[in-house]
């Protein structure tokens, strides 16, 4: 994939392009290294492959994370699709993924991926971000912090701001 | 007044600089239009027929004369000297120019306002009635809580993209001035007899193309839960609301689609796993907020003021202005005032002029603790005025038009801009209040009218709440022409109802003869001293409907083929 932010230990760097390709659904599987749509990932990658840790999973926002439960020992890396950056669901999946299934490794945002939203992906428990790639991803980079206040909670800070005070 | 502390300022100071460089990014195109939509929304900017409009904040309806003044400089620099207060207590100016934007919102942010989501698909501000604090009526100050939630809500990052807006009020009076069953969660606080506070959640309300009065969801809810239980309500939503459909898309389309029963059920499990957790309030918390709202330092007043009781007896016009734009206030001596937006045809409802906001912020010094409410009516409240006061201050009122005495009557219309400045719009809407405002300018007759409210929406979006007007007016397009559909026995407050379409629709001209006529049936019928809508209830629709369509009207009239 291209265009891509990956914070290590909270520290953004870019990636001009890594090895993870994102393959759709009926995509033949050529290589080691690829993200497949959770269905082909549930119905067509026999248990025995998928403990091998080479097959990461995109959700699409019509898709139950709550699936992806007996697997996460499994899986190198989560992908969540933006069709539109204007579709919220895939907050709440991350925030699901994070908080209440404890997936720890990396979650990436894709799509419909812009600097005016990344901190709000980052709140979510987004470690990793593929830019869309008609933009710049050293420009987007200006949007990954935010605001320095949020009074709310979020996966990456579960206490709101009245506990932090 | 709430104070902001160093966090809320530093919240909205940052969020004037990100919208600044977002506007910049946009006219330099590195936003297209569609990236920018979105933005600008959240922070309060539409794009209406002729010009941007900007939507500031009021939360709870509560200004200062700072921030009143602040408006009013808004309205003469950067608008046309006036501004329109909406339905749910904030301020739209109409004439802005893109590139002035981020100058506005610095000075709202130094005032302490902001405009951000009073638009998109986002919590939007959270309401409470206008007089919060100060209404006799009053169980507990609902602020506190609304505050709470507002701040919770201020830029979540997981519901910033929710299916469609979402609407929060919180309520605590006997009467709930505050539309609480139109919203899509709606409050109502309570103290049990042990002094432990809760609320009852009403969910799925709300008005537009489908209008629903909200269910109740839970009837007790702690309230130190508040913010989890808004919180899975929120992920529920988020998860399942329908994103294919925007007229389909607010959760009481969920609420109806799946039913209340399962809707709670799925509200139970998600509030179960985050119940327990980090949101939930302490006393501490709610103490420090309530602490932030200015509690004035009210006088000790004999309840029997000589002169104020002479004024009434010996003038009839202040008797007449003081028997329908007072309420009551907790505290003996004082009273809260509502100034009048609906003139008649010198002003539409709802605006005001930035003289006249100057006025108010001026007389909230004089005869109040400097602070101002805005009312779901669209009415300007001076909260805490001495009765001794009145005279003074009616005297003052009506030199600029600010006076007429038609609270709760038939010309306090509400009414949104229509179509003279929405591209939403059907029609019209301030045209038609004229008129019929026009046609009922008789103070004595609109008094024996007693309470009546006239709500005009001028398309099927029901920003006027056209549904819960006693009356209701909405604005519909026949073959590119404007015409005008008429319900009644709609009812906001504790025993909320939407209105029954009368029948086929109006064409502008003959709305003011119909409502004439439907005014004729009540005097006809009513007993006693009942009020419209008891009449209404009493009688039903069908005598109304048989003056408006004369008597060959088609009683098989088909509601569902209406628009």
């Amino acid at each position: 994939m291209k265009n891509i932010i990956k914070l290590n230990n909270n520290n953004p760097e870019i990636i001009i392009q890594d090895d993870w390709q994102l393959l759709q659904s009926e995509d033949p599987i050529l290589n080691k290294k690829v993200i497949l749509p959770l269905r082909d990932w549930l119905e067509k990658i026999p248990e025995s492959e998928k403990a091998t840790h080479q097959y990461g999973v995109w959700v699409a926002p019509d898709d139950e994370v709550e699936e992806l439960e007996p697997w996460l020992n499994c899986l190198p890396i989560i992908a969540i699709q933006f069709p539109s950056f204007r579709d919220g669901r895939g907050y709440t999946q991350a925030y699901m993924l994070r908080t209440r299934l404890g997936w720890e490794g990396e979650l990436r945002a894709f799509g419909d991926v812009l600097r005016d939203q990344l901190s709000h992906m980052r709140q979510c428990g987004f470690t990793s971000f593929a830019v869309r790639e008609d933009k710049s991803v050293t420009d987007a980079l200006k949007g990954l912090a935010g605001m320095s206040v949020v009074y709310g909670n979020s996966a990456i800070e579960p206490r709101p701001l009245f506990r932090r005070r | 007044m709430y104070q902001y502390d160093h966090y809320d300022h530093a919240l909205v100071q940052e969020r004037v600089a990100q919208f600044r460089d977002q506007v910049a990014r946009r006219l330099s195109d590195d936003l297209s239009e569609e990236e920018f939509l979105p933005l600008r929304l959240q922070n309060g900017l539409y794009m209406q027929k002729h010009a941007y409009m900007l939507r500031v904040a009021i939360p709870y309806g509560t200004l200062s004369s700072f921030q009143l003044r602040t408006l009013a400089d808004i309205a003469r620099i950067y608008d046309r000297d006036y501004g329109h207060f909406t339905t749910r207590q904030n301020i739209q100016f109409n004439w802005i120019e893109l590139t002035q934007v981020p100058d506005i919102l610095q000075r709202l942010a130094d005032a302490e306002m902001h405009a951000i989501q009073t638009s998109g698909n986002c919590v939007r501000n959270i309401t409470t009635e206008a007089f919060a604090g100060v209404a006799a009526d009053e169980f507990m100050d609902p602020r506190p809580l609304a505050e709470i939630l507002r701040q919770w809500s201020t830029v979540n990052p997981e519901f910033l993209f929710l299916p469609r807006k979402f609407k929060i009020a919180i309520c605590s009076a006997e009467q709930d001035r505050a539309a609480i069953q139109m919203h899509d969660i709606g409050l109502y606080l309570y103290q049990d007899s042990q002094g432990d506070k809760f609320l009852r959640v009403m969910v799925g309300g709300g008005l537009g193309r489908t209008p629903i009065l909200s269910q109740q969801l839970c009837e007790n809810l702690p309230w130190k839960y508040l913010l989890s239980y808004v919180e899975a309500i929120l992920r529920v939503y988020n998860r399942y609301g329908r994103r294919d459909n925007k007229y389909k898309a607010r959760i009481k389309i969920l609420v109806k689609a799946i039913g209340i029963e399962k809707f709670a059920q799925e509200i139970e499990q998600e509030w179960s796993k985050i119940k327990s957790g980090p949101s939930e309030l302490t006393d501490e918390e709610y103490e420090r907020v309530a602490n932030q709202f200015f509690a004035p330092a009210y006088e000790k007043l004999s309840q029997e003021r000589m002169d104020y009781h002479t004024q009434l007896a010996t003038n009839k016009d202040f008797a007449l202005w003081a028997s329908r734009n007072l309420q009551a206030h907790k505290v003996s001596g004082y009273t809260s005032v509502i100034l009048s937006t609906k003139p008649g045809v010198n002003m539409p409802p709802g605006d005001v002029t930035s003289a006249q906001m100057n006025a108010v912020a001026d007389w909230a010094d004089k005869y109040g603790f400097g602070e101002i409410r805005i009312a779901h009516e669209q009415n300007i409240v001076l909260p805490d005025v001495r009765k001794c006061d009145l005279f003074d201050l009616w005297q003052a009122a009506k030199t600029i038009g600010l006076a007429t005495p038609n609270i709760g009557l038939l010309t306090d219309i509400i009414a949104c801009p229509g179509g003279d400045y929405c591209s939403l719009a059907n029609a019209k809407s301030i045209s038609i209040a004229h008129a019929i405002q026009a046609r009922f300018d008789n103070l004595d007759y609109l008094h024996d009218l007693g309470e009546i409210s006239l709500n005009i929406s001028g398309c099927m979006n029901a920003c006027g709440h056209h549904h819960i007007g006693n009356i209701g007016i909405l604005g519909v397009d026949k073959n590119g022409n404007e015409f005008y559909q008429i319900t009644l026995g709609g009812a906001q407050g504790n025993n909320s109802q939407l209105g029954k379409v009368i029948g086929q629709s109006f064409s502008a001209h003959e709305v003011p003869d119909v409502i004439e006529k439907i005014v004729s049936v009540y005097f006809l019928y009513r007993e006693l001293d009942e009020s419209f809508i008891h009449t209404f209830y009493r009688i039903g629709i069908e005598p109304f409907r048989e003056l408006a369509y004369g008597k060959n009207s088609n009683p098989d009239f088909n509601q569902e083929l209406l628009v």
